[in-house]
């Protein structure tokens, strides 16, 4: 369980996360969405200790994350960011192998080379395994840092929109590996995405944010509908329902709503 | 999880040579650098000669081993490939604080202090100041790489000129315990330096060999490395603090030198065949050596030629770096 406690962050005078109170449960899969610069990565770079909070606490599993030592909490949760660049040339392989870093400290055992081998495998990079980061295409790589956080073998998942970059293909088997490794392990995967059908069809809960405040926690039937996304996103969007899940429609949106937050 | 369009094919592992064996034919080539200088055109005179070339090399080995490490652990914690602490005005640094140690002291006063204790405070001095400033440069804030290079090049110059505008202030009589500020030499090393700045940089490697993988950890960036369990912001006050000392030791040794770094650790990086820090520091460092002491070599033996070993090394480095800036990786 994660428990955010009235939490805020502040640059300069604005509250780009602004007095949050939220717990998401252990096990299933919750996926925060709302427009550009709600302050989804934001939250989610607090959760995994990146950012300091300006006040309140978050706990994961009754561990303070800011006061727990960082080793623990590598074991506990693993964070993938939005953002992913270094100078290094590293393989496919080196990469997921860092993924065991908290386990080994760099010196990978035969237990660590078999979470490694599966990992890659789960993101079918097999045939890439060999092949320096840089020489790869954008979702080929944000596949090799899933593949590396899937190494690490964590209870708690963040991913800051991990589908960046992904064919359609490649989405669905990342949700449903996603999915997967949440039924059968067990774990909790929170997510930001970016495409509100994906969060419908793949979340168990969604948190909604805009201006820094979470507006909507619950799921998807009540937080895809059109008066929902409305107060998110300021567009018109036809939900139907289709094999069982909300599906929003809005790519020729007539109305949109004159944003109320900007000058 | 879907099924693989196609076949799956598990990849082998392309053939490429391994690093320790790229390590070893570099580590012979200095070796081979190292034995013709100290044998060649000797007449016999062993007793003089070897002595004699081999407290240079000594003194070769560990500024380039004191160049090569603090290159790149400092670039590995800025998370970039472009600068390089004396780029950014660490030895410049130095130099101030030893100017100030006179002027604030005295010649006469310093003269009298032990080199070595004077050293050693020096370096705690340095420490601190450029720990704090580098703290504030670059692991507070992110900031772009093209305001750093210039926020360098600003420092190092407003500390070039400072300690010129104190050494002028200076008692000439005091003056003669600095040492000639601007441009490196080989021969004129410092010899009661030699000694500890060897111990220095030898528990220095240490420490480095010791934290070698947690290094590795750090090439990918802040995020991840503390997702990975690295206690980041301890790390990267241990390596300013190494990086300090490592250019103090250099600096005061033999004096300036700006790009020489720059231009070990791009070789290291891009011929031993890994980015582990197992591999690339040993590699800048042995590349440091052949440098350096086959430079030595060619102008005492082939141009009969003495102070400007450090003039070409500089040039080509400076060389890289201005490629290196216009190649975009800025
Ligand atoms: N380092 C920073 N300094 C100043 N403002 C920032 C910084 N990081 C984010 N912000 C601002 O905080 C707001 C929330 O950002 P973010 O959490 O990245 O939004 P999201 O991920 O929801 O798109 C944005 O308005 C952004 O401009
Ligand atoms: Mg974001």
């Amino acid at each position: 369980m994660i428990e955010i406690t009235n939490v805020t962050k502040r640059y300069g005078t604005t509250a780009v996360v602004d007095d949050v109170t939220a717990t998401i449960r252990k096990g299933g899969i919750t996926s925060l969405i709302g427009p550009n610069g709600a302050g989804k990565s934001t939250l989610l770079g607090m959760m995994s200790r990146l950012l300091k909070t300006d006040a309140g606490t978050i706990t994961v599993d009754g561990l303070d994350v800011t006061s727990t030592s960082g080793d623990v909490m590598a074991r506990k949760l693993a964070i993938l960011r939005q953002q992913n660049y270094f100078e290094a040339r590293l393989t496919v392989e080196d990469l997921v192998t860092f993924g065991r870093f908290p386990y080994c400290k760099g010196r990978p055992t035969v237990e660590d080379k078999k979470h490694i081998d599966r990992a890659i495998e789960y993101l079918e990079l097999s045939d890439l395994r060999y092949r320096f980061l840089h020489e790869l295409s954008g979702g080929q790589q944000q596949r090799a840092f899933v593949s590396m956080v899937l190494a690490q073998d964590t209870d708690y998942l963040l991913l800051d929109e991990p589908l960046n970059n992904l064919d359609m293909r490649h989405s669905i088997a990342m949700m449903q590996q996603l999915r997967h490794i949440v039924n059968d392990l067990n774990k909790t995967v929170v997510i930001v995405l970016h495409d509100i059908n994906f969060a419908s069809w793949y979340s168990d809960e969604i948190l909604a944010m805009r201006d820094g405040r979470i507006v909507y926690h619950a799921g998807p039937e009540v937080v895809i509908t059109p008066k929902a996304l409305m107060d998110l996103y300021d567009v018109e969007v036809t939900v139907e329902t289709i094999q069982g899940k909300s599906v929003g429609v809005y790519y020729g949106a007539m109305n949109i709503a004159t944003p109320r937050h900007h000058d | 999880m879907l099924r693989s369009a196609s076949v799956p094919v598990e990849s082998t592992k392309p053939f490429s040579l391994h690093p320790i064996a790229r390590l070893l034919i570099i580590g012979l080539l200095a070796l081979a650098v190292v034995t013709i200088f100290m044998t060649i055109n000797s007449r016999g005179n062993w007793d003089f000669v070897l002595p004699f070339r081999g407290r240079k090399v000594l003194a070769i080995i560990v500024v380039g081993t004191a160049i090569a490490i603090s290159t790149v652990i400092f670039q590995t914690i800025t998370a970039n490939r472009i600068l390089t602490p004396s780029i950014m005005g660490f030895d410049a640094l130095f130099m101030l604080v030893q100017t100030i140690a006179v002027f604030s002291m005295g010649g006469a006063a310093l003269a009298q202090t032990d080199p070595k204790i004077r050293f050693v405070v020096n370096v705690l001095v340095m420490t601190v100041f450029s720990g704090a400033l580098y703290w504030w440069l670059f692991i507070k804030a992110n900031r772009p790489l093209h305001l750093l290079v210039l926020i360098g090049i600003i420092f190092g110059t407003l500390f070039r000129s400072f300690t010129n505008l104190l050494q002028r202030m200076i008692d000439p009589t005091d003056f003669a315990v600095l040492q000639d500020t601007s441009f490196a030499s080989f021969n004129s090393v410092d010899r009661t330096l030699v000694g500890i700045g060897a111990t220095i940089v030898g528990v220095i490697l240490l420490m480095v060999a010791l934290r070698n993988r947690i290094l590795d950890a750090m090439l990918l960036g802040r995020a991840t490395s503390i997702s990975i369990g690295v206690d980041y912001q301890r790390e990267v006050m241990i390596v300013l603090a190494m990086t300090t000392i490592l250019v103090s030791v250099s600096t005061a040794l033999v004096g300036p030198i700006t790009f020489f770094g720059l231009l070990v650790a791009h070789l290291a990086y891009h011929t031993v065949g890994s980015s582990g820090h197992r591999y690339t520091i040993p590699a800048a460092a042995l590349y440091s050596i052949i440098f350096l002491v086959g430079g030595q070599l060619i102008l005492e033996h082939v141009f009969n030629f003495n102070s400007s070993l450090s003039i070409m090394v500089e040039f080509a480095g400076g060389l890289l770096f201005i490629i290196l800036l216009l190649r975009g990786n800025a």
